[in-house]
């Protein structure tokens, strides 16, 4: 039987249901890179001024490690880290995609969830270094 | 060779294989220095200015200087492609954030210089 247009696009499935539609780890891996990358570009004002004040002299050395002491810097330092830690490992997969490893399917998205892991392990680590 | 609007003429070859390297020299540069918090024995004021009193760690901080602007200005383009649609708003971001960059490379370049 001959079909329509408008009768083909009434037999496709439709699916209103936000909840049941997740974006795949490899999407997520992606957005990921980016949004730490942004962070990581305003972060390192924070760390050149970090920089800038640990070399000026010893007094102004111990106001930098005074401040690392204190709860909110300390949460920032974290932050940058744990992004750096996303930045780095998904870079590293990147690099290893390049020269022909995880391109297909499954080992893309097994490689995206190992990424995961890491950043998970790095961001505790340099939480319990930070505090 | 294939041209692009958005490269001026050229390939993306470039971009493709230069935030690759700088990727790289950043990676190297970050691991020394999360490393050498973490395993230099004591921390002190001089054991910081020391390490940065070496022309070795000056010219190494200014390579990832130079990789930080050439990463930076790629990825964000990469970035702002992708979710800015107005032409105009995008060249002037882009113009703020490569500016920013530069501005970093001078700032780090300062910083290290007066280092004895």
């Amino acid at each position: 039987m001959e079909l329509s247009e408008s009768e083909v696009k009434k037999q496709r499935p439709v699916n209103l249901d936000l909840t049941t539609i997740r974006f795949p780890a490899t999407a997520i891996a992606s957005i990921l890179h980016r949004v730490s990358g942004v962070i990581m570009f305003f972060a390192i004002a924070i760390l050149l001024w970090l920089l800038n004040q640990s070399l000026t002299s010893q007094t102004h050395f111990d106001q930098v490690k005074a401040l690392l002491d204190g709860w909110f810097v300390s949460f920032i330092l974290w932050g940058i880290l744990t992004a750096l830690a996303y930045h780095f490992a998904g870079g590293v997969r990147h690099l290893m995609q390049d020269i022909g490893f995880f391109e297909e399917l499954d080992s893309g998205k097994r490689s995206a969830h190992v990424v995961f892991a890491i950043t998970v392990v790095l961001s505790v680590l340099a939480g319990v270094w930070v505090w | 060779m294939v041209t692009n609007a958005s490269m001026f003429g050229r390939s993306g070859v470039h971009e493709f294989v230069l935030i690759r390297a700088s990727a790289i020299v950043l990676a190297l540069y970050s691991l020394f220095i999360v490393g050498y918090a973490l395993f230099a024995p004591e921390l002190t004021f001089d054991v910081w200015k020391g390490l940065f009193s070496s022309l070795a760690m000056k010219i190494f901080t200014f390579l990832a200087l130079i990789g930080l602007l050439v990463h930076c200005w790629i990825g964000m383009w990469q970035v702002l492609t992708d979710y800015v649609k107005s032409a105009a708003l995008r060249a002037l971001l882009q113009f703020l954030i490569n500016l920013t960059a530069v501005g970093y490379v001078a700032a780090g370049l300062f910083i290290l210089w007066g280092v004895k």
